[in-house]
């Protein structure tokens, strides 16, 4: 192993890790603020990534692609709350697991019904297509850097937002004490509607951006809604700075243990065997981390919410 | 016996800025009924929690019944006979009234990993259950699931439940809070037969209940004691007024 | 001992009466795959009831669950796989090639479950509320890769039976045999687990759901008591994948699957959380609608979908609640 496939792999981690933090900032925020799981969060992702896809093959502008996928997962996100979500604010996880859960069995039909069974390829836009050779000797996916980029100015913006905006302050006191946010005469349902507005648009941002990268199928907001739950329970629910470390965390040791974990396995088994046993390892090694750190820490790294 | 239930030892508990507890000491005498009282944000509630385990202290001791109770867990203190009721009402919603005592009466008995005799029908859990019920005279609402009960209703539930068991010592937070005149009164009259047999300690806004009740006060100001004396000794003491600024006493 | 006749037991009476003719009615109308499917139910049933034990009665919600089906189904699978191929099953000490007989296999997978779930409660009990849920359903995860890792035993296609368990006098490979079997152990299930419920166990149990800090408060170790659920649903569940894998003649990964704990969960709360018959009802309906609605359109989950929405937020009780008027004691 050279140190250029490791700082190339390291890339690869940071841009996982960021697209997992445009997901679970929103998630976290809308779990400690409103105390609400939601499951269908993956597939305001996963309309993001659609109506993306859609737009942008038929306008042949990506940035124009993108925009409509963060509105629609925006407008998608807040149909699914005024009908569905804002009966469960009062009810208990359980509930709230089950009918989210069933908004994303409705989304996924829904999603066939329109789109149909098969899944849409987006090719990288002629703009971001060449490499950039940010490590010396290795030409970089300049896909990936603008990943990276988005993803850490989001970053930036929400900590700007939540330091030292008015609208932060009450995130921050929402988080930890949603009586006193109201009783102090904020209108809580506005708070609630915007912070959930911003976590749906988030989250088609990453849907949005995904699509030269993965294709983009039915089920997909699955996958990445897992991935996205471990982040924040790793994270500590309701801390952005959580989510953010995390993200990271989850990106770089998932990345690495695809990357790495084969070739070590080679070495105790048979090629085909090590392929094989090397690859379910890889997907173990994430719920392998956070079976750790809540053994250790059971509130997650960075709590900023008390809990149920 | 003559040496004390309860010894609370330098017991101090800081929340990041905020000491709650600094440097807490006091004793409680067997069978006494020992009144805690002091103003606001005195610490009585930090208090409480470190001595039936809710919350565990930075520094200091805590004996109870002649054992260290310190760092053990809430249900271990329990089983040796420490039982608290709570400021804010704590029961089983869903249970009936009976079923709420016979609950702390099978804490205290064990046998609870039997899976298949019906407890319900247990006369050794449901007989004792319906006479701490009768003792706080709510025999006729046995069968009255807790969401149908009144508010003071709950609140004799929760002595109840605490009385059951038979335990050495009370800690009670409260227990009067949200009652009317006449509640008041009759859970007045339920705690005073307490007294030589059961050691309690009581967190009380109410200094009327105080005086009729009360065999010793401690007064808490700031984390603190800052006397601990008979209640005429206690209402007549100018520090003590000074520190509730002439409301009350 | 009086018999008050209730709505209750209409609903009950009726049940057991359709649940025992069902086969003969099959056969008569000439649809005896109606069997099979129904056996199905009652296989899912078990699952959904042993769940409904942690979750109806404990709160504790766990989409580990499918991890522990699994796990009896794979038991089942792996020693029909060595005693057909006269294999040594290598990751056990001495020589064994493995078993057909039902007498070995079902308790065997009873046992594997209740040993996955000692360990993966003991450490999950550790935490709650979310937390609880997301480890939980991240062990699931790591069975379900790990099975995937496993080429000896089929890895991500599965595994063939190619011979179901051997119970003499029973031909399990005779449907109806099969359903009556399944339909008794549901029923000698349901007796035990009602007892549990309504024992001191169960009060404990009962008492953790609806106030946890107030059962330590009172001198409980709450956690021995949970994770003794946690185990007890983990081996009904394994009772539940030791019969699916007979009923397929195949094991997969998928049954480990996150979303296997998810559709379980429905039945539980589709029919009716913590009451025991309602999880009963809740895997007779989904897997019922899922029948019959296919057959319409492909699309039926956008049926389903919002009707499980609607379940939720309104009818709190599930099936057996709207059946059986409002909210029965178990006792």
């Amino acid at each position: 192993m050279t140190l250029v496939l490791f700082l190339e792999q390291t890339l690869n981690g940071l841009q996982q890790g960021v697209m997992l933090f445009l997901m679970a900032a929103g998630l976290t925020l809308v779990f400690g603020i409103m105390h609400l799981i939601n499951l269908a969060h993956g597939s305001l992702y996963m309309v993001g990534a659609y109506v993306t896809a859609t737009v942008t093959l038929a306008s042949g502008n990506f940035a124009v692609g993108v925009l409509a996928g963060m509105a629609a997962a925006g407008v998608a996100g807040m149909v699914v709350e005024l009908l569905a979500l804002r009966r469960l604010y009062t009810r208990d996880h359980l509930d709230q697991v089950l009918a989210t859960f069933g908004v994303i069995l409705t989304f996924n039909e829904l999603t066939k019904i329109i789109w149909g069974p098969q899944a849409l390829f987006l090719s990288t836009p002629a703009w971001l297509s060449g490499t950039v050779e940010i490590i010396p000797g290795a030409p970089y996916p300049a896909y990936r850097l603008f990943i990276i980029v988005v993803g850490l100015l989001v970053g930036a913006v929400l900590r700007h937002l939540i330091i030292n905006t008015r609208l932060g302050m009450l995130i921050r006191a929402g988080a930890t004490h949603r009586e006193m946010v109201g009783a102090m005469g904020v209108n809580i349902d506005r708070l609630f509607t915007i912070v959930f507005g911003v976590g749906a648009m988030l989250a088609g941002l990453a849907g949005a951006i995904s699509g030269p990268m993965l294709a983009t199928e039915v089920g997909m907001g699955e996958k990445i809604l897992i991935l996205t739950f471990v982040v924040i329970i790793i994270g500590g629910i309701g801390s952005v700075r959580g989510a953010l470390v995390g993200a990271i965390l989850v990106g770089v040791v998932d990345t690495y243990g695809r990357a790495f974990l084969p070739t070590i396995m080679r070495s105790f088994f048979e090629p085909s065997v090590a392929d094989s046993v090397g690859a379910s390892m890889s997907s173990m090694t994430i719920y392998v981390l956070m079976a750790m750190v809540l053994i250790w820490r059971p509130r997650g790294l960075f709590q900023a919410y008390g809990g149920t | 016996m003559t040496d004390p239930v309860l010894e609370v030892i330098e017991l101090t508990k800081s929340f990041g800025a905020v000491t709650a507890s600094d440097g807490l000491t006091f004793s409680v005498k067997r069978g006494e009924i020992h009144a805690l009282i002091g103003p606001n944000g005195a610490g009585k509630s930090t208090a409480i929690g470190q001595l039936s385990g809710e919350i565990l202290p930075d520094s200091g001791r805590v004996r109870f019944n002649g054992h260290d109770v310190t760092h053990m867990p809430t249900y271990r203190r329990a089983q040796l006979g420490l039982q608290r009721s709570y400021q804010i009402t704590s029961l089983f919603p869903d249970f009936t009234a009976e079923d709420n005592v016979a609950m702390a009466i099978q804490a205290q008995q064990g046998h609870s990993f039997q899976f298949l005799t019906r407890a319900r029908r247990d006369q050794t859990l449901r007989q004792p259950a319906r006479l701490a019920l009768k003792r706080v005279g709510m025999e006729d609402k046995a069968e009255l699931k807790v969401t149908a009960l009144a508010h003071g209703e709950q609140r004799q539930l929760e002595l109840a439940m605490a009385l059951a068991t038979g335990p050495t010592m009370l800690l009670l937070d409260e227990p009067m809070a949200g009652m009317g005149q006449s509640e008041s009164l009759a859970m007045m009259e339920i705690l005073r037969p307490l007294k030589g047999e059961v050691g309690i300690l009581l967190v009380e806004h109410d200094m009327d209940v105080v005086f009729a009740l009360a065999d010793a006060v401690s007064v808490l100001v700031k984390g603190a004691v800052l006397m601990t004396g008979t209640p005429e000794e206690v209402r007549t003491n100018a520090e003590v007024r000074r520190a509730y600024l002439g409301d009350e006493g | 001992m009086t018999w008050k006749l209730t709505r209750r037991t209409y609903v009950h009476g009726i049940g057991l009466m359709i649940m025992l003719a069902l086969p003969v009615v099959a056969n008569a109308v000439g649809e005896p795959f109606l069997t099979t499917i129904a056996s199905r139910v009652l296989i899912y049933a078990i699952a959904a009831v042993s769940l409904d034990l942690i979750l109806g009665f404990g709160a504790m919600v766990s989409f580990g669950h499918s991890a522990f089906f699994g796990i009896g189904a794979y038991a089942v699978g792996i020693l029909t796989h060595h005693a057909f191929n006269s294999e040594v099953i290598a990751f056990l000490p001495g020589d064994w090639t493995g078993s057909t007989a039902a007498v070995i296999q079902w308790p065997l997978a009873i046992l594997a479950a209740g040993f996955f779930a000692l360990v993966i409660g003991a450490l999950s009990l550790r935490t709650q509320g979310v937390y609880f849920i997301m480890i939980t359903l991240a062990f699931a995860q790591m069975l379900y890769y790990l099975m995937i890792s496993l080429p000896t035993y089929g890895g991500e296609d599965g595994l063939n039976l190619w011979e179901r368990s051997n119970l003499p006098p029973f031909d399990l490979y005779d449907d109806q045999q099969f359903y009556y079997l399944t339909a008794a152990l549901l029923l000698a299930f349901l007796a035990l687990t009602r007892r549990i419920v309504g024992s001191r166990f169960g009060m404990v149990l009962k008492g953790c759901k609806q106030n946890e800090p107030r059962m330590k408060s009172l001198g409980f170790p709450t956690y021995r008591y949970k994770l003794t659920a946690f185990v007890i649903a983990g081996m009904g569940a394994g009772l539940a994948g030791a019969l699916a894998a007979n009923h397929t003649e195949f094991v997969g990964p998928g049954m480990m699957h996150w979303t296997r704990s998810g559709e379980i969960m429905v039945m539980v709360i589709l029919g009716g959380m913590g009451t025991l018959i309602g999880p009963v009802l809740g895997a007779a309906t989904l897997l019922l609608m899922e029948e019959v609605l296919s057959q319409f359109t492909e699309h039926w989950m956008v049926i389903l979908g919002p009707f499980l929405v609607i379940v939720v937020l309104f009818a709190r009780g599930g099936i057996y609640g709207w059946l059986v008027g409002q909210e029965q004691d178990d006792d």
